[in-house]
């Protein structure tokens, strides 16, 4: 009975551990440094978001973006590609086209905010990487995008 | 219908249907339209009826080949819509041997307009000797004069396409264009993980072959003006550029002078030149590039953007779609540069604009209301024509004889993917090209050598 007893209490012991592990990590994400990349991917946020064929900054992009500026300032070593994306409701030629129209507008903006040009280069992928797959505008919306990767350069 | 020629009622028939779909907006207003008949009037085509047998078989040919020649030809000639052939199980006689007297009243009992009798030898080389000849039943008389190919056995399918050109020109006259085969991306996985190949087919679907290449991304394969070269969008160094494709050895070379990102290339008819679209700081322009000389010249200075340029057949225009009106719109423009002059004035998007090898059209994408269509319109921009709908059809290409356009349609939602369909420019006879994987951005070569 003695034995069991203990069994018990470890397994709720150990239960309870788990538990707080998740809550935890619910919480926040501490074992995160603010110097990874994943920072800067999921905490900074590395895309922004367009309008149905347009390649403006919109409000959230700008925030989003002045956020990346700061980071990557930080990070001076490590170069950035920027990635243009439009949704599937374009031709395949003008989308790559509005692609490197979006990639350049965040290109402009980082650099506006004191990131070394030499850093960035850009490509279009037009609607060719689609990251959301249904057919309509939560999709759409989605894949309307401009990725910051930092680590990529692509050799001109 | 009783008396004539079955050869001039088809070649009217067809021109009035062409007539017809070309004025059909206008039919009130114009002199010619009582005058049609009203079967066509309802879009409705009296196919010719075409019996084509077995081919005979002569010294030591294979019953296979013999077979396959009959159908290939008539797998091509009923999917013009234009012929329908009679089953041969339904035939009372077959054709002995090649040079025996026609039996006409075995082929008019069942319906046949035209009759082709075919045979296949092999010679002591290893050759096929291939001959055929067409009769008009009813007039009980030779279409043309009869034809005698040799090829090596491996090679069987094309003289059936070259025998299917033949007929359909005699019968229709319109321009061939069975003999002639089709660059188009394979694209397999799901789709936000595409893998996307180069890939090349007969224009019947036969003879899939994948292209060797890098396994990074490709857009939109282009033939040269003599098909032995081809011209594409390949993201090797990890931004989109313009590569050449040698198709005997399938041997790659990156377009010189280019920097930025370019795509969207097509070849000049005489092939010394590529006109393409570089975008540089986030503007996308015209350029041409001489494959002789390896010269660049940029063609638009617009701040919009300028993509999907097409050479006229001449190789004095070229016309490309451009957003610098607000959106996407049509425009030519002269070679050596100046003013582009808009063309398109409907009420939606025009993208992708190619120019017919016959010189008197052009094909194009609309988007209007959320949907996708391929259209035609004259070079002046009027008696525009939508052909098809869909949630995406995208990319016409043109047959060789400017008749008959193919293009990709794709699905919507998780599942979407794209297959290559063709259209006659009368918007008749939609079809579905069968490939053995989802298959997108077709080209069409000419006819081969």
């Amino acid at each position: 009975m003695k034995n069991i007893g203990l069994v018990i209490l470890v397994i709720l012991l150990l239960a309870g551990c788990e538990n707080n592990e998740k809550f935890k990590n619910s919480l926040d994400t501490p074992q995160i440094s603010e110097s990874d990349i994943e920072y800067f991917q999921n905490l900074v946020g590395d895309t922004v978001l367009f309008t149905v064929d347009q390649s403006g900054l919109r409000p959230d992009a700008i925030s989003i973006l002045k956020a990346q500026a700061d980071w990557l300032k930080e990070k001076k070593f490590l170069p950035i590609t920027v990635e243009g994306h439009a949704d599937e409701q374009g031709t395949r030629e003008y989308n790559l086209a509005l692609g490197a129209r979006r990639a350049t507008a965040v290109r402009e903006f980082l650099i506006a905010k004191g990131i070394d040009q030499d850093r960035i280069s850009i490509v279009t992928y037009g609607k060719e990487r689609p990251l959301r797959v249904c057919s309509n505008e939560d999709c759409w919306s989605k894949n309307r995008r401009a990725t910051t990767v930092v680590g990529k350069k692509i050799v001109e | 219908m009783v008396k004539q020629s079955v050869l001039k009622f088809l070649k009217i028939i067809f021109l009035i249907s062409v007539l017809f779909t070309n004025f059909s907006i206008v039919v009130g207003q114009e002199k010619e339209a009582p005058k049609l008949d009203m079967t066509v009037n309802k879009g409705v085509i009296k196919p010719i009826s075409l019996a084509i047998p077995s081919f005979i078989k002569e010294s030591g040919a294979n019953s296979i080949i013999s077979r396959e020649l009959a159908k290939v030809i008539s797998n091509n000639l009923d999917g013009t819509g234009l012929f329908r052939s009679i089953p041969q199980a339904s035939y009372v006689s077959t054709p002995l041997s090649f040079n025996s007297p026609v039996q006409f009243d075995d082929w008019s009992i069942v319906n046949a307009d035209v009759l082709v009798v075919g045979s296949v030898g092999l010679k002591p080389d290893g050759r096929l000797e291939v001959k055929f000849r067409l009769w008009d039943v009813s007039q009980q008389k030779e279409i043309g004069k009869g034809k005698k190919y040799f090829t090596n056995s491996e090679s069987w399918r094309r003289i059936s396409h070259k025998i299917s050109d033949t007929i359909y020109t005699r019968v229709t006259g319109e321009g061939a264009y069975f003999d002639s085969r089709v660059v188009f991306v394979s694209e397999t996985g799901p789709k936000d993980n595409r893998t996307k190949r180069l890939a090349i087919m007969d224009q019947d679907g036969a003879n899939y072959k994948l292209l060797k290449h890098p396994p990074s991304l490709v857009i939109a394969p282009r033939f040269s003006p003599t098909s032995n070269k081809i011209i594409f969008t390949g993201y090797e160094t990890g931004k989109p550029r313009v590569y050449l494709m040698d198709l005997s050895s399938e041997e790659i070379t990156a377009l010189p002078e280019l920097k930025g990102m370019s795509f969207a290339p097509r070849f000049s008819t005489d092939g010394n030149q590529i006109v393409l679209s570089m975008s540089e700081n986030g503007n996308t322009d015209i350029f041409i590039t001489s494959l002789v000389k390896g010269t660049k010249r940029r063609l638009t200075t617009n701040s919009a953007i300028d993509t999907a340029p097409s050479f006229s057949p001449d190789g004095t225009r070229v016309v490309f779609e451009s957003d610098r009106g607000g959106g996407q719109q049509l425009y030519i423009i002269s070679t050596e540069g100046g003013e582009a002059k808009r063309i398109s004035f409907g009420k939606g998007r025009y993208a992708t604009p190619v120019w017919s090898p016959r010189g008197d059209l052009i094909a194009f994408t609309k988007i209007k209301e959320g949907k996708f269509h391929i259209g035609v319109m004259r070079v002046d921009g009027t008696k525009e024509r939508l052909l098809t709908t869909s949630f995406l059809d995208e990319g016409p290409a043109w047959a060789p004889n400017g008749r008959v356009l193919m293009f990709f349609r794709e699905t919507p939602g998780i599942a979407g993917a794209p297959s290559i369909y063709s259209i006659d420019i009368s918007g008749r006879n939609l079809r579905k090209i069968k490939t053995s994987s989802f298959a997108s951005d077709p080209n069409w070569s000419q006819i081969l050598n």
